[in-house]
């Protein structure tokens, strides 16, 4: 006698009965205990036929590979930098992987990425031991200069970003900013200080009510207040959803 | 330090904005004081100044006085920078950080006179009462300074003596005697960035200080304390305004204080 | 002469007011703080991170660490040396062990979750409302748990049990006293914390045990809605 106690979009917290008897499979974040099963973090209920599965609200960043993240060079050895990519490990970027560009041996790698800067890199590979491999080879993948970096959860990440990049580009329509947003939490956000100011209190926002529906055109019309001008609906879409 | 973050800090302050968009003179909102935020100690106050939040408890105890002192009680005042504030404090000995921290704030209320030492003698030569206070960050999102000068000065006006009878304190049935306290010493912390002078830093803007300077003044705009930090000098005109900086920003600071 | 009615007024079974609260440090990676009556307990989470020196990591899973520290006005009689004692790190060392068998640190190898407990305010059961404090804090911060962990004080005055001593059951003059901290896995009703001091019977204990094992039943439901609190509004820090 099978019974789902769980409903969809239910936040529930570790240890709590999601259903009862033998019918439904447990998937990400859930378990099975005997003839229950439980919720094995805190997190969202998603029903998919008969597995239930547990979407994560908190947390931090696990990188994936393909994700497209903000680092910051914490550290620089003979082999390459070592970066911070805001999720539990950091990662090493090789001599090789950096650039493009041929760098002679024992030369100073402060000269393309120094301790504190922040660069744009792509997750190539993560090992089971949590071995982080990136790479800057390629279209987008550069060292920001300039702006500032803020911080979101990366659970907000794709709101942010909005249905192929719809979002962030209306951000940056509105405030004549450039914003890339990493998979990772981490924002770049350069233009004029009133714009800079107004993408981040955009962002703010956005992480606030990110549980709402008609987010986006609550966000139009905060735009178009805080600016004066009408922004529309704009049939130009973002080429790489990733970058934003 | 991030050159980057610091030029561009920079490029914003010479349009008179900062990064959260606030005036360089101009403390964050909330400013609020709860008093009286714990049962256990003679007295207590939290505060939250924008999103930095500090406690500070007083706790009385009773003890000989120094024999060069002997009519007089005293102040010994603590600072715990806790690992649970921000990433960057260690577990472990009180941190240089937290030692100026705890002296700077020590010497604002000392040498203001605002509390009379000798009005802490019990008998002469054996009892006094030593005023033991303690700042404790709770979430570090800047400005620890004035955000503990405040709350500091709070504890005190919230402190009461515990009982005291046949030479036992009776911390468990406390009295209703508030401390004296007259001449409100708050601190200010005027920062240099560049050529610029903002106050109320966040963490962020911590990083690109050049150098400070803490300014305690009373409510007649006397000076009390004073001390420099960071890296780089500073002119003496530059002193010149951190000083009436901060003598005109205690002023605003003082009327979050419950008056009485 | 018999503890007929308690100091306190409460119920035998009944604990102090209990507040919950999520979120409560915003630089944290999860927090949560927990009262019992005058007995408050911050917990804050940052983790899982790098852990230093290299030779304390585990290849095979992270590791937890416990901080378990009273502020220096937060005890009723003197204040408390800063520094930690012999007592706080014991009560570290016991915390962790409440704490870890929910937690499953196996996907984050060579990294540690650190767990720091502050309290401004201390009258009995301070190990306890760290626990319960703790315990939120870590699913707050998105950790794999199967499991809340509750924990309170059973105790024993003179010859009545009662739940969630106080400080002045604790040091009720006129018969034997017990102090017996319990927490548990309310899901699996498995043990995690068992501590006693005090002279009780082995009969005793099993009822010890089974009103711990209600009365953190109660306190489950006192966290689980702490954190939906939270998280019901978008999960955004206070």
């Amino acid at each position: 006698m099978s019974k789902l106690i769980a409903k969809e979009k239910d936040i529930v917290v570790p240890g709590e009965v999601l259903a009862e008897g033998m019918d439904n499979l447990p998937s990400m974040g859930t378990y099975r205990e005997g003839d229950k099963i439980l919720a094995g973090r805190l997190g969202m209920v998603h029903i998919d036929g008969r597995t239930i599965k547990l979407i994560p609200m908190s947390g931090k960043y696990n990188p994936k590979r393909g994700d497209v993240i903000i680092c910051e060079v914490m550290d620089i050895n003979f082999g390459g930098w070592r970066v911070n990519t805001n999720s539990a490990y950091s990662a090493m970027l090789s001599m090789r992987d950096g650039t493009s560009e041929f760098i002679q041996k024992g030369a100073d790698l402060t000269q393309y990425f120094n301790l504190g800067e922040h660069i744009i890199a792509q997750v190539v590979n993560v090992t089971s031991q949590k071995l982080i491999d990136l790479t800057m080879k390629g279209p987008g993948l550069h060292k920001l200069t300039g702006g500032r970096i803020i911080e979101v959860s990366p659970y907000k990440v794709p709101r942010v970003i909005g249905k192929q990049g719809s979002m962030v580009s209306m951000i940056k329509r509105a405030t004549n900013c450039q914003v890339v947003v990493g998979q990772n939490g981490l924002v770049w956000i350069h233009g004029k200080p009133e714009g800079e100011l107004l993408v981040e209190q955009s962002i703010r926002k956005i992480e606030k009510e990110s549980h709402l529906s008609g987010l986006t055109d609550a966000m139009q019309k905060f735009l178009e207040k805080e600016t004066g001008v009408k922004l529309g609906t704009s049939a130009k879409v973002e080429p790489s959803a990733k970058l934003g | 330090m991030n050159k980057d973050l610091k030029n561009h800090i920079i490029e914003l302050l010479k349009v008179n904005k900062r990064l959260d968009g606030r005036d360089l003179l101009e403390y964050r909102k909330p400013v609020n004081l709860e008093y009286g935020f714990t049962k256990t100690a003679e007295g207590s106050a939290k505060i939250t100044l924008g999103d930095t939040e500090v406690l500070v408890g007083v706790k009385l105890e009773m003890g000989k006085p120094y024999p060069d002192r002997e009519g007089e009680g005293t102040i010994m005042v603590g600072a715990e920078l806790l690992p649970l504030s921000n990433p960057r404090f260690e577990s472990g000995p009180p941190s240089i950080q937290a030692i100026e921290l705890a002296r700077v704030i020590d010497r604002g209320i000392r040498e203001s006179g605002c509390l009379d030492f000798k009005k802490l003698c019990v008998k002469k030569g054996e009892q006094v009462w030593l005023v033991l206070i303690d700042i404790i960050s709770l979430n570090d999102a800047g400005n620890l300074f004035d955000a503990s000068s405040l709350a500091a000065y709070a504890a005190l006006q919230n402190t009461v003596y515990p009982g005291f009878k046949d030479d036992v304190v009776d911390y468990k049935h406390k009295t209703d005697k508030h401390l004296e306290l007259e001449n409100v010493p708050l601190s200010v912390t005027v920062c240099k960035i560049g050529d610029y002078l903002i106050i109320d830093p966040t963490t962020e803007e911590e990083k690109a200080i050049d150098a400070r300077l803490t300014v305690a003044s009373l409510a007649d705009g006397t000076l009390c304390a004073m001390q420099k930090g960071g890296e780089s000098p500073l002119t003496q005109e530059d002193i010149t305004k951190m000083i009436d900086i901060g003598i005109e920003k205690a002023k605003e600071l003082r009327g979050v204080l419950k008056n009485g | 002469m018999g503890y007929k009615k308690r100091l306190n007024d409460r119920a035998f079974d009944e604990a102090r007011p209990m507040v919950a609260k999520v979120g409560v440090i915003k630089k944290a990676d999860g927090s949560a703080y927990f009262k019992f009556g005058n007995t408050w307990a911050y917990a804050a989470v940052y983790g899982p991170r790098n852990l230093y020196p290299k030779f304390l990591q585990n290849p095979s899973t992270g590791i937890l660490r416990c901080n378990y520290n009273m502020m220096p006005f937060s005890s009723v009689g003197d204040r408390v040396r800063p520094g930690g004692s012999r007592r706080s790190k014991e009560i570290s060392m016991v915390t962790k062990h409440a704490l870890l068998p929910a937690l499953n640190l196996e996907d984050f190898p060579n990294s540690v979750v650190d767990v720091y407990i502050e309290l401004p305010e201390t009258e009995a059961g301070s190990r306890t409302a760290g626990i319960n404090a703790a315990s939120m804090a870590l699913a707050d911060a998105g950790l794999i748990m199967k499991d809340l962990v509750a924990s309170v004080s059973v105790g024993r005055v003179d010859d009545k049990l009662v739940v969630d001593l106080d400080y002045a059951e604790e040091s009720y003059p006129d018969g034997p006293v017990a102090d017996i901290p319990i927490a548990f896995m309310p899901g699996s009703g498995k043990i995690s914390l068992l501590q006693m001091d005090g002279l009780v019977s082995k009969e005793q204990m099993k009822e010890v045990i089974e009103m711990g094992k209600k009365s953190c039943q109660e306190i489950y439901e006192i966290q689980k809605q702490a954190l939906k609190d939270k998280y019901a509004k978008g999960g955004n820090n206070e």
